[in-house]
């Protein structure tokens, strides 16, 4: 489904890595591992089509993805170290905008933050920061259709109810056939089909 | 196919020097030609005298500094669209002597203009398009020198040159409009159409050996930035 | 895509509407610098009367730069720009669409407050519309045109003074054409084909500047 061939990504002039090759197929789970500035994020953006590596190039069920752009994108959801919300929003105005800005229905939006336990109508500068990782992992509950979840450093910041909630979301978007990448320094319960790990 | 060749910094710097060279002994000729041709050859000005002289450096320097902003360009987007790091390079070698030449040409037009006209700035049409041009050199060296990545910066100089490259005609024509709205015609540093023979000469002469220079300076400082990546 | 296009807009509406002094700052701003004019020229009628085009466009001008640096940095800042690199819409339609919400917050007051200046300038009566035509056809365009300046300047240093850098030297164009309009106006010679001429830009800057812009962001955002 997806194919990394031969990246190479440098930034800031450093070299992070290089060579590096990588397929994913429906239903597993890729764990990348690594001390900080080893470029786990690096990877995951390149693999989103957010940054351009120095050589190679990023496959998604056999075109590259330069020349898909939308077409990808609309196949992948990408939760960076950014939690993605505007402060001035609500919960639930943030994740509706969300879901047109990305395509998806918006029926369900109500119940996804009452799963997350976040409330609703409350602007998000007024939450605290474990709520903002919340709200902004609400959006997860709502895309089981997309195929491939880009998650860097998921489990950031959530207290243990709530990374108990994430892992399941990500178990069930695996058991049903969808692709799930994730970085984390933590020891979590999600068992990984694979693990990649990136030395600085 | 021998361009390929070339475009990998590695063997494009001996080629470089070499061109350095020659391009750098040939200006310096043309200048001299150039030079004794308008301060020797062309004949006295009706109107002006011998002040006039000065366009053999203004006119060719004016020429100069749009010209090698549309070089610039030109490189700016090659680099950006087949991602060759050379190309870049080519286009942030050029900017300094983009900028020099326009406040040349800004310069003399200011020296002509007050024994000419009484002022040092008029805010001819050709002066005031210069004006803005030096601020758009100014504008890509700046992005150019805030952006600590250097290949966010050379793409990001990219697209700003492009656009500049796409509005000069549309600044020069409508600043020409907005001269004739406010001051009419008469107050103009161009020199009337019908020129000695010997004057055009100078002109082109000197336009040569601007062109040569440029050439020499801009690929010395492409050697410079090729050492410095190493 | 028009239904992202159109969400995008609101949400930025929405977003304004909850920052309500940052949209006035730079209302008033406006208002300031086309203050301070005659206390630097002299309350001079005759000298106001033909400075006005000018100073009031310099003025919209300055305002509307002002207000760009903000465009993309807060959305930069928390990463839903990010997102909207990855969503479903073509890039360029989402360039458009913010533009379009930076010219209803920023460019269209602008347009409808300028009446109020010209009235301390003593603009004569005839003169009104041309001017406010040419500022509705001529601050789309900045801030479009602004928009290429502040995705190339996102997350940089001095940003909003490299910012004004860039971009002041593409706006000569829409100011000359912009106050020329109504200085031809005031001449007896009727500003139209100024402003067809402006119309052209518009129209030209609304095909073209969304695919610059999204590029920009695209470099920006590496």
């Amino acid at each position: 489904m997806l194919e990394a061939r031969d990246l190479e990504c440098r930034r800031g002039g450093r070299p992070l890595f290089g060579g590096l090759s990588l397929t994913l197929n429906p239903g597993e789970l890729l764990r990348v591992a690594g001390a900080n500035g080893s470029g786990k994020t690096s990877l995951l953006r390149i693999l989103c089509g957010l940054l351009t590596p120095e050589a190679g190039e990023v496959r998604w069920k056999g075109t590259a993805i330069r020349a898909l752009r939308e077409e990808y994108a609309r196949e992948l959801v990408y939760l960076g170290h950014a939690p993605a919300v505007k402060d001035d929003l609500t919960a639930a105005e943030n994740l509706k905008y969300a879901c047109v800005f990305a395509g998806l229905s918006s029926t369900e939006i109500g119940s996804s933050i009452e799963r997350f336990g976040v409330p609703a109508d409350v602007p998000i500068k007024k939450l605290s920061q474990g709520q903002k990782r919340r709200a902004a992992l609400a959006r997860l509950a709502l895309s089981q259709q997309v195929p491939l979840w880009l998650l860097d450093e998921p489990f950031a910041a959530l207290d243990a109810a709530a990374a108990g909630l994430v892992e399941e979301l990500v178990r069930a978007h695996a058991g049903a056939g969808g692709a799930v990448i994730f970085t984390t320094h933590q020891d979590t319960r999600v068992a990984a089909t694979r693990v990649i790990e990136l030395h600085a | 196919m021998k361009w390929f060749w070339y475009a990998s910094p590695e063997t494009f710097y001996p080629l470089a020097g070499t061109m350095a060279r020659a391009s750098a002994v040939a200006a310096a000729a043309l200048a001299l030609a150039g030079l004794y041709v308008g301060f020797f050859v062309a004949p006295t000005d009706a109107q002006q005298g011998e002040v006039y002289r000065i366009i053999f450096i203004h006119v060719p320097a004016a020429w100069m500094s749009m010209f090698l902003y549309l070089v610039m360009a030109f490189w700016a987007a090659l680099g950006l669209a087949l991602n060759t790091k050379l190309s870049a390079m080519m286009a942030r070698a050029l900017a300094p002597t983009g900028a020099l030449f326009t406040f040349i040409a800004l310069w003399t037009g200011s020296l002509w203009g007050r024994p000419t006209w009484g002022t040092y700035w008029v805010w001819d049409a050709r002066l005031t398009s210069e004006l803005i041009l030096l601020f758009l050199y100014f504008g890509f060296m700046a992005l150019q020198a805030s952006i600590e990545d250097q290949r966010r910066a050379d793409r990001a100089g990219a697209v700003l040159a492009i656009v500049g490259a796409v509005n000069v005609p549309i600044i020069y024509y409508s600043v020409q409009w907005w001269n004739t709205l406010h001051q009419g015609a008469s107050v103009s540093l161009t020199k009337s159409p019908s020129m000695a023979a010997a004057m055009f000469t100078g002109m082109i002469l000197m336009a040569l050996a601007f062109w040569l220079y440029s050439i020499a300076v801009s690929l010395t400082r492409v050697r410079c930035m090729i050492r410095e990546e190493k | 895509m028009l239904e992202i296009a159109r969400a995008l807009v609101c949400r930025d509406l929405r977003l304004a509407l909850r920052r309500r002094a940052d949209v006035a700052t730079a209302l008033l701003f406006f208002v300031i610098v086309a203050s301070l004019f005659p206390l630097g020229v002299g309350a001079e009628p005759n000298l106001l009367r033909a400075v006005a085009p000018g100073v009031i466009w310099v003025a919209a001008l300055l305002a509307s730069m002002l207000s760009l640096a903000r465009l993309f940095a807060d959305d930069h800042a928390d990463g839903t720009l990010e997102q909207m690199l990855l969503g479903a819409a073509p890039l360029g339609v989402v360039a458009a669409a913010k533009a379009a919400a930076h010219w209803l917050v920023c460019g269209l007051p602008l347009v409808l407050l300028a009446p109020l200046l010209a009235l301390q300038y003593d603009l004569p009566g005839a003169l009104y519309g041309t001017l406010v035509l040419s500022l509705l056809l001529g601050t789309p365009v900045l801030s479009l045109v602004g928009a290429i300046g502040a995705a190339l300047t996102l997350g940089l240093r001095g940003g909003g003074v490299l910012l004004s850098l860039l971009v002041l030297p593409l706006y000569v164009p829409v100011l000359v054409l912009g106050a020329g309009a109504v200085e031809m106006a005031s001449a007896g010679l009727g500003g139209q084909g100024q402003l067809l001429l402006l119309g052209a830009m518009l129209v030209l800057a609304a095909a073209a500047a969304p695919w610059a812009i999204a590029a920009a962001l695209r470099i920006s955002s590496e």
